[in-house]
């Protein structure tokens, strides 16, 4: 009989193309989603060399950090951005590769256009200059971000080399309470394990919070698998994963469809597969999570209170909570929901898509953002905004006092104009809250757009569930 | 590539934990189309006050530390995006090796791309190694790449482990892209395995809508 094998291990064994003896791989590469930020050099390096790309169709293009999400009309202030831009927009056109501008629908956040598009499938190898590719596997594809050099080679010749990781499975089981979603979470699993409990790991999601979760949660929770320091995350296709995709423009049609479903079926995890390390977690009793600090594993539950580094498990974690209480302007103790915020960003490949602007847009309905807060919403792609707006969303938020903004990746990492101000507190729906990350000085809180809709209303943060 | 053979030079210590390619190139500085040029953004935020003057006591602005060749830092080094302008930055500053007790992955891999060596210790010989570096200009380093050793400034030594194939790619600066188009039968022959049993990843979907 032979071995069980997890759903990494079968991805990653059909697309082996070589093995060296001391065990480096060539792995194939399916798919390549491009974006302005970590490209120019790579195509440079392929101009240098006199190379093309191996495979143009495999590969789709589109600008998401820099673009404004202003109005789209007027030329882009920042003369670097506008390069960078058109750079992008240049080499597709040199090596043949379709690119979705800034006036294309489609354009938008280039981890949820892959999806949106039918471009990400179950099964795939799939890759991008970007470490929150990880979010395309709650398709069950294995996904992961790479440097500039590796979209240089995977542009040459649709491979990567690579050492196999480990596999690492997290259980997680129990209904989420009414309020709870996919963010709290992934919130949760890291707060847990660290962010580095992942290094060296895939991280396979499974349990039944997790197929209870729809397609959006679950790249929710496979796009922070990278702040869990995981090479990627995955969770295994099924139902919710093929209604989701069927009639997707880049997705198989006819034959091929049965097909395709009926080669998804084998891929989840054998009965008995080995795992190197496996977490069970029980989430039917968590409350609403969010970050205190400056690293995504500062976690604690909205009912909780800011921690104090004499508790900390050693001196180095000491220091760092030091650092990262001063940075933070908090003292040890403050209870959470007693912290005034100054904005809200609610966006980013995280959170970004129809659900979550949904789920903000139920709490905001018919309240109004507190006077001293300013409040945006950035929805993720040109196709969401439009979902959204036929489904009335852009006015609860406007008329709650939100700003309704075009797509992009935005205030997640304020490569655009926007971003806060220093000591500007800020209730993020976004996935780091690295110092610095929206901004010099910034000071960022993560949580779900339930949450951050919350806060927007109270002015401080606040308990969901207080508001359903 | 430039060759790593052996490395001589002084150790800056930065002894923090979970430091992230946010604080070691921030996203300012992502905007270039080039790889040169970014030292001066290295660590800006530890480096530069907001008016942007210098922050004296950091430690790449302290006169023995301003030719640092090693750094020595603390867990999950290079967490969070996978910038490689965060490599390119620490080479362009003059870094070539960098050494902790445990390293985030992407970084990890996107430092061999680009000629830099990053050694794994435990936290133990860390701490031998940041007392030994606390002594600055004087205290000078050798990594010796080919015989997988550190020699400390009082003469000491310690060993470390690195993957063979790529201490071969950095010992003689070889290119991963060349070594791969040497392959090229082999991706092809995939290719053509790959297309039969599914077939629907190579057919040309409608244009995306």
């Amino acid at each position: 009989m032979p071995q069980p094998r997890t759903l990494f291990d079968k991805i990653w064994q059909s697309h082996l193309v070589d093995i060296q003896d001391d065990g480096t791989c060539l792995l194939y590469i399916d798919r390549h989603l491009v974006h302005e930020v970590t490209s120019p050099q790579a195509f440079e390096g392929l101009r240098t060399a006199g190379r093309g790309v191996r495979r143009p169709e495999a590969t789709l293009a589109v600008a998401d950090h820099n673009v404004p999400t202003t109005d789209r009309a007027l030329e882009i202030e920042d003369e670097e951005s506008r390069i960078q831009i058109e750079t992008l927009a240049d080499n597709c056109e040199a090596f043949g590769i379709q690119f979705f501008p800034m006036s294309d629908i489609r354009q938008g956040i280039v981890h949820i256009i892959g999806p949106e598009q039918g471009f990400t499938l179950p099964g795939m190898a799939v890759v991008c200059g970007d470490s929150h590719t990880s979010t395309h596997g709650a398709f069950g594809a294995l996904a992961f971000g790479i440097g500039t050099s590796e979209v240089e080679h995977v542009l040459a010749t649709q491979t990567l080399m690579q050492k196999p990781a480990k596999n690492m499975r997290v259980l997680v089981e129990g209904d989420l309470a009414v309020g709870i979603t996919a963010k709290d979470l992934v919130l949760a699993i890291i707060g847990k394990i660290g962010t580095a409990g992942g290094t060296g790991h895939v991280i396979e999601y499974a349990g039944n919070a997790i197929r209870a979760l729809g397609m959006e949660g679950r790249m929710t929770v496979c796009n922070m698998s990278i702040e869990a320091g995981a090479r990627a995350g995955l969770i295994a296709p099924d139902e919710t994963t093929f209604n989701f995709l069927a009639g997707r423009p880049l997705a198989p049609k006819g034959d091929d469809w049965d097909k395709a479903v009926a080669y998804w079926r084998t891929l989840p995890s054998d009965e008995g597969a080995r795992y190197d390390r496996e977490i069970t977690l029980d989430v039917a009793a968590i409350p609403p999570q969010i970050t205190w600090g400056t690293s995504p594993e500062d976690v604690v539950p909205i009912t909780g209170r800011v921690p104090d580094p004499a508790d900390a498990a050693d001196e180095n974690k000491r220091q760092a909570m030091k650092r990262a209480l001063h940075y933070m302007g908090l003292e040890a103790g403050t209870p959470m929901q007693d912290i005034r915020i100054d904005r809200v960003f609610i966006g980013s490949c995280t959170n970004g898509r129809i659900e979550d602007l949904r789920d903000a847009a139920a709490i905001v309905r018919g309240r109004r953002v507190a006077d001293h807060v300013g409040a945006m919403v950035v929805p993720g792609s040109g196709l969401i905004k439009l979902e959204a707006e036929r489904e009335g969303l852009d006015q609860v938020f406007r008329e709650a006092g939100f700003e309704w903004r075009e797509p992009g990746c935005s205030m997640c990492l304020a490569m655009n104009a926007d971003r806060l101000q220093p000591g500007e507190r800020c209730a993020s729906t976004s996935n780091r809250n690295f110092e610095g990350r929206q901004g010099r000085g910034g000071r960022t809180h993560l949580m779900s757009p339930a949450m951050a809709a919350a806060a927007a209303v109270e002015g401080r943060f606040a308990d969901v569930r207080e508001f359903l | 590539m430039e060759p790593f053979t052996t490395l001589t030079g002084v150790a800056a210590p930065l002894a923090m934990i979970n430091i992230d390619t946010d604080m070691i190139i921030p996203k300012q500085f992502l905007k270039t189309i080039k790889r040169s040029g970014l030292g001066s953004g290295l660590f800006y935020e530890l480096r530069y006050h907001e008016n942007g003057s210098e922050i004296a006591d950091f430690v790449l602005h302290r006169p023995s530390y301003k030719n640092a060749k090693i750094l020595i830092t603390g867990d999950n080094f290079g967490c969070g995006s996978s910038r490689e302008h965060a490599p390119w930055a620490l080479l362009d500053f003059g870094i070539r090796c960098i050494i902790a007790p445990s390293f985030a992955d992407i970084f990890f891999n996107n430092c061999f791309k680009n000629g830099i060596l990053p050694i794994v210790l435990p936290q133990t010989e860390i701490d031998g190694l940041v007392a030994a570096a606390e002594n600055g200009a004087n205290a000078t380093f050798t990594v010796d790449l080919e015989a997988q050793v550190i020699t400390t400034p009082d003469g000491g030594q310690v060993a470390f482990e690195v993957d063979p194939f790529r201490k071969h790619c950095l010992l003689n600066g070889l290119d991963d892209i060349g070594l791969t188009m040497e392959k090229a039968s082999a991706i092809d022959a995939f290719e053509s395995r790959q297309q039969t049993d599914q077939p629907w990843l190579y057919r040309q979907q409608d244009q995306p809508e």
